[in-house]
């Protein structure tokens, strides 16, 4: 096999892996976003019903699908958990350690699960707003560190099936 | 550290039905083999085997019949050329290593040439090797189900060839390499090359005769033969000669200093025994087991890919499928919960975040080769294992398929 590594999963993965709550396809979404691809290994997708409450922009609800490992699939689920309610604002102030911590701690070599979700996240907010047509004074023009990470793991599947592509070794 | 295992494993609790496939990465020790064993903890043999007393020469008596009982199930006739390391990994370090230690005056421009789908215990020690030396390394490509091409190794095999490695059957996919083939094209390109397999998944599944086949070199591990983790052997033709990377002092083996594990060696003895004492019909019985899996499979679940060969050149105890569109990590995890122990070649169960080179060697894309899960059988399986295998699966995959975001 593969070179291995342990992963002691905190009670809490393994918990939330065995009940995820928020699962699938949300109907009357307002923005649908993913982040990573099958090739990476691990892909989320997010849906988020944002709604304007007296001039607030709040997550009414969020679900998700996740094809990943299984700190991935608790990521997405408790992030779904922890934005709902919550003012898109105080929603994209969520970290991906913030997110970790809240899963009883990552091994490190799963950080990028934890990058994974709030990546997906990010981006939603930010085509939230592009639809929307409005800029809110707190979102930063250059990219988050998440959304930074998700771009390059990517990016770099784009350039490795090139490469392969070029080579002959994938169909 | 021990308590967050401890957490993981009261929140997992014991499932009401357990069954262990993944005899790949290791397996239980049969009664029988811990009771051949017991004695030399503190009864018999306990000491070391190089020293003149009783109980050394007790220690000797049992490596000596090891290594006999080895060298007749491999036609190896000295079994003096068998050389016991504490684990399969070494065996191949000492092979692959040992031998260009032994000729690292040649270094430059000197070539070694191992298949694309070796275990890491012999690409690592041939690449750090080359490092080292400056030796040329060359990975062998396979074809979609694993096999070396005898036709086309021909053209990698030339006068600067120093040291083949080929396994005899991979550990992941179960392919059975044509071997004697390989050998033989090996050795009419280039006399002088010396041909390393690893055999640790080809020993006690397959009919092996080392000196009929002309192998110069041969690994097996006892964990592999549902003996004890953490001894291995290799065995060495006369004539070819290495240079340990180990250094210390010597014992039984001039090749492998350190005290041999006299236990260990006394469970792998009793392994092999039960291994070749009814070979034919325990192979046909797991061929059965296996069959009955795969087949079960897909007839159940579907968008499964069976990874390496199907038919009589696929090992008889191997079973590797890819479940598309499920990550296989998550996939081991959600099987564990419901008592059934496997592995995947997954990037999300690996140390770099990157599938298994085999499977990416056969020509899996990334997103097949996640999806992957390994089976290993055994003669200890009993049919209604597989039954409650068959009827976990597909609920399995099919809850891990509706959380899915790849469509
Ligand atoms: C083909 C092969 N070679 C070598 C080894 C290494 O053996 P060990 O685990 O005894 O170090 C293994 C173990 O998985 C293997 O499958
Ligand atoms: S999704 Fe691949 S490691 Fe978590």
């Amino acid at each position: 096999m593969s070179t291995r590594i342990p992963l002691p999963y905190s009670p809490k993965v393994l918990e939330i892996f065995r009940n995820p709550k928020n699962l699938g396809p949300l109907e009357d979404a307002t923005i649908v976003e993913s982040a990573g691809s099958p090739a990476c290994g691990d892909m989320i997708r997010l849906y988020l019903k944002i709604v304007n409450i007296d001039g607030q922009d709040i997550v009414e609800r969020a679900t998700f699908e996740s094809y990943g490992c299984a700190a991935n699939i608790a990521a997405a689920s408790i992030l779904t958990e922890m934005i709902k309610g919550k003012r898109v604002e105080d929603a994209w102030r969520i970290s991906w350690k913030m997110l970790s911590d809240e899963l009883g701690g990552l091994p490190p070599i799963k950080y990028h699960c934890s990058i994974l979700a709030v990546g997906a996240l990010k981006r939603g907010v930010r085509a939230y707003y592009k639809k929307i047509g409005k800029h809110p004074e707190w979102l930063p023009k250059d990219l988050t560190i998440e959304e930074k990470q998700v771009f390059e793991e990517e990016e770099m599947m784009e350039r490795y099936y090139k490469s392969m592509k070029a080579l002959g070794e994938v169909r | 550290m021990s308590r967050k295992v401890k957490e993981l494993l009261e929140s997992h609790g014991t499932p009401q039905k357990e069954i262990y496939f993944d005899l790949e990465n290791s397996g239980f020790i049969p009664d029988e083999v811990v009771e051949a064993m017991m004695p030399y903890f503190n009864k018999k043999g306990f000491g070391h085997p190089s020293i003149t007393h009783r109980i050394g020469w007790e220690s000797l008596e049992i490596v000596y019949e090891t290594k006999e009982l080895i060298a007749k199930t491999l036609g190896i006739r000295n079994p003096e050329n068998i050389v016991f390391t504490h684990s399969g990994t070494e065996a191949n370090n000492l092979a692959i290593l040992g031998f260009l230690l032994k000729n690292r005056d040649k270094g430059k421009g000197k070539k070694v040439v191992v298949s694309a789908i070796e275990h890491l215990s012999v690409i690592f020690p041939a690449r750090f090797a080359s490092e080292l030396f400056g030796f040329k390394v060359v990975l062998v490509p396979v074809d979609r189900e694993g096999f070396v091409d005898p036709e086309m190794l021909k053209y990698y095999i030339d006068k600067d060839t120093i040291l083949v490695s080929i396994q005899t059957v991979n550990h992941e996919i179960g392919t059975i390499q044509k071997i004697k083939d390989l050998i033989d094209i090996v050795k009419s390109a280039n006399p002088n090359a010396v041909f390393h397999t690893d055999a640790a998944d080809a020993y006690s599944w397959i009919p092996i005769d080392v000196e009929k086949l002309n192998i110069d070199m041969l690994t097996i591990s006892g964990h592999k033969v549902h003996g004890p983790r953490g001894v291995g052997a290799l065995y060495v033709k006369e004539g070819v000669e290495l240079e340990s990377p180990l250094k210390g002092q010597l014992s039984v083996e001039k090749l492998w200093p350190g005290v041999e594990n006299v236990p260990l060696i006394a469970g792998f003895k009793k392994a092999v025994e039960i291994m070749f004492s009814n070979f034919n019909y325990r192979v046909n019985y797991v061929k059965n087991l296996r069959d009955k899996l795969m087949k079960g499979i897909l007839d159940r679940v579907p968008e499964v890919l069976v990874n390496g060969p199907v038919g009589g050149m696929r090992v008889d105890n191997n079973a590797n499928m890819s479940f598309l569109r499920v990550e296989g990590e998550a996939l081991t995890v959600e099987l564990s919960l419901h008592g059934i122990y496997v592995s995947s070649g997954s990037a999300c169960s690996s140390r770099v975040l990157e599938p298994s080179h085999v499977l990416l060697a056969i020509g899996r894309k990334h997103e097949e080769a996640h999806g992957s899960i390994l089976f290993k059988l055994s003669h200890y399986h009993r049919e209604e294992d597989i039954d409650y295998t068959l009827d976990v699966i597909p609920k399995a995959v099919e809850r891990l398929r509706k959380i899915s975001a790849w469509r």
